[in-house]
């Protein structure tokens, strides 16, 4: 019976269920749903599923392979982990339904065998996201979630366009290889760019992630940039200019996730940087760098969900997520502490968690193709992951000076949606046959060789030997209570701007530039 | 009475600090004799990725903060 529909379809009907139950029966349907896709998505088989005509193309709702496959059980893990994590929210059946139909249209999104169904998922997933930034309530985060719509609809159309071209070409509507050939190419990979934070075209998600609610986030985390580097790993594999766009992206925000006082910012900063692998990955285009690639989102789903959870944890225990407001919290959340050093151990790539078994088949692949330039790039933003998300994020919330907070531990619920991913990043760290089995192409690669685990260790703990010297030395700079201008300065200030030369020629009322105090903020 | 938690005591920092070193030291021995298959010159120089990540981390410390602060750093009010 669960295979008579689409993954997608179970979580987004499904979902409208939610506000009719109550109770223990509704936490029990949360968890089943997820459950549910992720049978579903086990068990049908390749090949072309759902197909449905629509005026003279055949739109498909199932092309299942084992790249879609493998998004597919990214998409629903992360699902049932973040709905454990939300399980105590009883009264916000809004964000259960946004979060359910986010996922179920990334699920779509992945599974979609034509440009038009994808299309339509992909602003599904966008307009899901946005209540999840708005449910947070507060004026920062209607900001932050009105900017979040407006980029991702400018990318949507900027898709759309490049879709109708491609179409008139082609006269099909196939989601396959594209590759870069002219316009309508160009127009769908700033399409899929928007989603994916290529630099200048990433503002959004450090500006509108850190707004959205304590668990809204783990979902946005996990969704939107995951299913852009699936269009990529499906649409330009071997890109070549994907290479560089994906190099600039490991390495831009390792410098802005330094000086980020919001932890929550510096993980959002941290998404940039490894989705930037991603893309170096699915540029080089050669097997072991595409199963790197796709490996690496696998496990970054893991580890930023529980690096997120865990600062949503102290989020919902203090209220505060800026390391200028907290230190010290190892002594009253030491669980919490013990899951967000896991994720940071994973992210950093540590031999024995997951991070490692695919970040290094990402390196191997650029040094196999003798790319040195692009291997010292890559390898400086494995030493700035241990700096960001490695040391700051647990030092910071959990250690550095003691801040006073006396707190406890988070609800059971964040304890256990926190200790399955921890689990799942040790897990993969120790068998990554298990990971390397379900990816698109055959492995031929030994990730535990005495040389691979000799030298990320070199590289790790030296950077952690500068971290320790120049916090011993007094020269480590501190954290400071201030905001960095991005690229979003642009639309910000020249949005403000050009109100403001609005009001001037039809002379409004000076509410519209400074916003009327009851502004109407969606509930 | 205040309660005293494992980090409050300045000789387990020392401890877990002096542990850390060793260990460091362990691999840089154990790197002058592991053979070695470089795919890159440099690859091959003793302890290469040691330095490296301590001369990466260092520069992204100092960049960071004395050439990107310095141009778009601003109070939190800013866009308020």
């Amino acid at each position: 019976m669960i295979n008579s529909l689409p993954a997608a379809a179970i979580l987004i009907i499904g979902a409208f269920l939610i506000p009719f139950l109550k109770g223990r029966l509704k936490s029990a349907y949360l968890l089943l749903l997820p459950v549910m896709a992720l049978i579903n998505v086990v068990s049908i088989p390749d090949g072309i599923h759902w197909t449905v005509g629509f005026l003279n193309y055949d739109l498909i709702f199932g092309r299942v392979d084992r790249l879609s496959r493998l998004f597919g059980y990214m998409f629903t893990i992360v699902s049932f982990i973040g709905t454990l994590y939300a399980l105590h929210l009883k009264k916000e059946d809004g964000q259960h339904v946004a979060a359910f139909v986010a996922a179920g249209s990334a699920l779509g999104a992945a599974f979609a065998g034509d440009l038009l169904s994808f299309f339509v998922f992909l602003e599904m997933t966008t307009i899901a996201s946005t209540y999840l930034i708005w449910a947070r309530r507060t004026e920062a985060s209607y900001g932050a979630g009105l900017r979040y719509l407006l980029v991702h609809l400018f990318g949507g159309l900027c898709l759309l366009v490049g879709i109708v071209i491609q179409v008139q070409h082609t006269g099909s509507l196939e989601f396959g290889v594209i590759g870069l050939n002219g316009l309508a190419s160009y127009l769908i990979l700033i399409g899929f760019g928007i989603n994916c934070a290529f630099p200048a075209l990433h503002a959004w998600l450090p500006d509108a992630y850190p707004e959205a609610t304590i668990t809204g986030t783990v979902f946005l985390s996990a969704f939107t940039t995951k299913v852009a580097v699936y269009s990529l790993a499906r649409s330009f594999p071997g890109t070549e200019l994907l290479i560089w766009i994906g190099a600039a992206m490991t390495v831009f925000p390792i410098f802005y996730a330094a000086i980020e006082n919001d932890l929550r910012r510096v993980l959002s900063y941290s998404i940039i940087n490894q989705v930037g692998f991603m893309v170096v990955g699915i540029g080089i285009g050669t097997p072991l760098s595409l199963n790197g690639a796709v490996a690496h989102a696998f496990n970054n789903i893991l580890f930023k969900a529980l690096l997120f959870m865990s600062m949503g944890a102290v989020m919902h225990q203090t209220g505060k997520s800026k390391a200028t407001d907290l230190g010290g919290l190892y002594k009253t959340m030491p669980l919490t502490t013990l899951f967000c050093i896991i994720g940071a151990v994973s992210i950093s790539g540590f031999p024995l968690f997951n991070g490692f078994v695919s970040k290094s088949m990402i390196l191997g692949a650029s040094a196999q193709d003798g790319m040195g330039i692009l291997w010292l790039v890559l390898l400086f933003a494995s030493a700035g992951v241990l700096h960001h998300a490695g040391i700051k994020i647990p030092y910071h919330a959990f250690f550095s000076h003691d801040s006073g907070i006396r707190t406890k531990e988070p609800p059971l619920n964040m304890l256990l949606a926190m200790g399955i991913a921890a689990f799942l990043c040790i897990f993969i760290g120790i068998f990554p046959g298990a990971l390397y089995s379900i990816l698109p192409h055959p492995v031929d690669y030994q990730v535990y060789t005495g040389a691979h685990v000799l030298n990320q260790l070199q590289l790790l703990s030296f950077a952690g030997l500068a971290f320790c010297l120049l916090i011993l030395s007094g020269l480590h700079p501190v954290e400071m209570r201030v905001i960095l201008l991005d690229i979003d300065w642009f639309y910000r200030k020249g949005g403000m701007v050009f109100l403001r030369l609005a009001n001037r020629v039809i002379g409004t009322d000076r509410e519209v530039i400074h916003g009327s105090e009851d502004r109407n903020v969606p509930s | 009475m205040k309660e005293e938690h494992v980090f409050d005591k300045p000789q387990n920092v020392k401890r877990l600090l002096m542990g850390f070193y060793l260990f460091l030291l362990l691999l840089i021995v154990v790197d002058l004799f592991f053979p070695k298959h470089p795919f890159f010159p440099w690859e091959g120089y003793p302890s290469f990725y040691g330095a490296y990540g301590f001369v990466a981390y260092v520069s992204i410390v100092f960049g960071s903060n004395y050439i990107l602060r310095k141009l778009f750093q601003r109070k939190e009010d800013y866009y308020d």
